[in-house]
């Protein structure tokens, strides 16, 4: 286990490092970031006044040592717009973004789990083809129309629901719904064809000649044996979910960090923008690493490998 | 794959008849609904694309200031002269759709075509190779899914300059994650079958080998993957326009027609409506395709 744990360590450490370079070159893909800060009426002397004030004259590596030097101590810069602390600003928004990714992936959770289950247990009949129809219908609707029909639906015609904002629990009922629907045939899928294959093995057979109650069987030996790649699944659901919370954070005007990586997009708040993908990066890699000591820990055929 | 049966003459003066790969194939694809429906709506939009400037009423660019909002034909102020309506700029919607169709599907073939570039080449390799190719191979991987990919692109478009090229290769280099995974993968099962280490002692060059022996076995499963990466972009591309970052005014792509129409969709939300029906068909159609594909070609599962 111990090795195990080093070697995914070692691999996570990697990872982020190469991220970090990834969201350093990101904003320079352009070529000269300081044209893109000083924004594109400016004069000469005050784009050279920004290369020097950021230190984009200097040689590429020692800003990106500079840089990463200071990220690693939690200093992120400074937004050029706002004159504000980037970690401040960022830390404003970040409860929201956790908040409906935690909500949408919640969401996902009880709804396909349920589906998988019966789908397996009642394989081929009409519950099985309603599941099957879900998720090929979730996979195809843009998740930002949908947010958007459900505006129409749900907040205006029917005005059962908020639409903009994040004051009461209830703003986010209609964006967890739209981000969290789209992990569901995903889930749902791995679900089922888990149950399947756990339900047709000999442990299942024994127990049902034991004459152990069928909801125990299914809870207790064959949803446990199934859920195990779920779990590792949740983890890289929840990181696409914050990844993409920047669609549905728009739509339905919530302020999290997909708004604010949206907005600053838009005024070329540079800083801003490298720090969310860095950020939002980093999420992911910690996600993914502590999903695989859950499996390893679920799992012990895992860890020998 | 040859198309004729072939017959087998026992000298029972029996003649005993197998059909052809190919026709085991069009029977199972005729027997797939999934794989028909996906079918149909496919060459709906298809035909939507390549026909646009035969069947649609009116240019897709022309503004008339005097006609705009009008409501789609089934309402009381609609009308034959638009049958969708016409939108802020008094654009005519239909039109706007169709040509919107070769927008879609433009960027849907050609990122689909970079990345299964990038993913097939370096999967073959980590495949083939293993060992410390393998890893680097995977690491990039790895990476690419650490990064979250609708942010990156939409810095990366708006840095540079949203347009229909800068859409495409930006969406081309983000998506070849799965390609590698399953051609990675297959190449692996295939690398033990006895005809690579036959191949390898006649003496065939590594490229040889990866061209003429393994590519060919791996092409079914690429044109599934290839089918719903398209589809997978095609969403990527909307939601991009959708935030303003992918292709611009004034034309017509889907998730842009979206974007503009959320304006106005708390009176007319058929604006809002009509390119998104659009959407889904085209993606749902892409989806079944891409499955119906990988049961007919390899019912076992796979892929």
């Amino acid at each position: 286990m111990l090795i195990y744990f080093c070697k995914r360590l070692g691999l996570a450490v990697l990872v982020t490092i190469a991220v970090s370079m990834i969201s350093f070159m990101m904003i320079r893909v352009s070529g000269d970031p300081a044209i893109a800060l000083a924004g594109e009426a400016a004069t000469s002397e005050e784009i050279e006044f920004v290369r020097e004030q950021y230190g984009f004259d200097r040689p590429l590596i020692v800003q990106y040592l500079e840089w990463a030097s200071r990220a690693i101590r939690g200093d992120l810069g400074e937004s050029p717009y706002m004159n504000l602390p980037v970690t401040e600003m960022i830390g404003n928004r970040i409860g929201v973004t956790m908040t409906l990714g935690i909500c949408a992936l919640s969401f996902a959770v009880l709804l396909s789990v349920p589906l998988g289950v019966l789908a397996a247990i009642r394989p081929n009949t009409w519950i099985d083809r309603l599941a099957l129809t879900i998720s090929v219908i979730g996979q195809a609707m843009p998740s930002f129309w949908f947010g958007l029909i459900m505006i129409i639906v749900l907040g205006v015609k029917f005005r059962l629901l908020p639409i903009s904002g994040a004051e009461t629990p209830a703003h986010f009922i209609m964006p967890t719904i739209a981000l969290g629907y789209y992990a569901t045939p995903a889930i749902m899928r791995l679900v089922r064809s888990g149950m399947l294959e756990v339900l047709a093995s000999d442990h299942i057979r024994t127990a049902k000649a034991k004459g152990l109650r069928w909801g125990k069987i299914l809870y207790k030996h064959a949803l446990r044996n199934a859920i195990i790649p779920v779990v590792a699944v949740l983890a890289v659901q929840l990181g696409f979910m914050l990844g993409g919370s920047i669609v549905i954070e728009t739509v339905f005007a919530l302020h999290g960090i997909g708004h604010l990586a949206w907005v600053s997009i838009g005024r070329s708040d540079l800083p801003v923008v490298q720090a969310i993908v860095l950020l939002l990066s980093i999420i992911y890699v910690v996600l993914t690493f502590l999903s695989d000591m859950l499996n390893a820990f679920l799992d012990p055929r895992i860890r020998v490998k | 794959m040859t198309d004729q049966a072939q017959s087998f003459d026992k000298g029972l003066g029996l003649e005993v008849v197998f059909p052809s790969p190919g026709r085991i194939m069009r029977r199972r694809m005729l027997k797939s609904k999934g794989f028909l429906l996906g079918l149909t709506m496919f060459t709906l939009v298809v035909l939507m694309a390549l026909l646009a400037p035969l069947i649609s009423p009116h240019d897709p660019y022309d503004q008339d200031l005097s006609q705009r909002l009008i409501t789609p034909v089934w309402t009381e102020q609609g009308s034959w002269e638009y049958p969708l309506g016409t939108d802020y700029l008094g654009r005519d919607n239909l039109s706007r759709v169709f040509y919107g169709a070769r927008i879609s599907l433009l960027i849907g073939f050609s990122c689909m075509l970079i990345a299964a570039g990038i993913g097939t080449s370096l999967g073959l390799l980590a495949g083939y190779f293993g060992g410390i190719v393998d890893m680097v191979v995977s690491f990039m991987i790895t990476v690419r899914l650490a990064l979250p990919a609708v942010l990156v692109a939409v810095a990366v478009v708006a840095l540079i300059g949203g347009s229909m090229d800068v859409v495409i290769v930006v969406l081309g280099c983000l998506v070849w994650d799965r390609f590698i995974v399953v051609v990675r993968a297959n190449v692996q099962q295939i690398k033990s079958m006895d005809y690579v280490p036959a191949a390898k002692a006649a003496g065939c060059s590594v490229f040889w080998i990866l061209m003429r022996e393994i590519m060919p076995n791996l092409m079914n499963n690429l044109v599934v993957i290839a089918t719903l990466e398209i589809g997978r972009v095609i969403l990527l591309e909307a939601a991009l326009s959708f935030l303003g970052m992918g292709v611009q005014p004034p034309m017509p792509s889907w998730g842009l027609m979206i974007a503009e129409g959320k304006e106005f969709m708390l009176f007319e939300p058929y604006l809002v409506m009509i390119p998104g029906v659009a959407l889904f068909i085209l993606i749902l159609g892409m989806n079944l395709l891409g499955d119906g594909l990988r049961d007919v070609t390899s019912p076992e599962g796979g892929a």
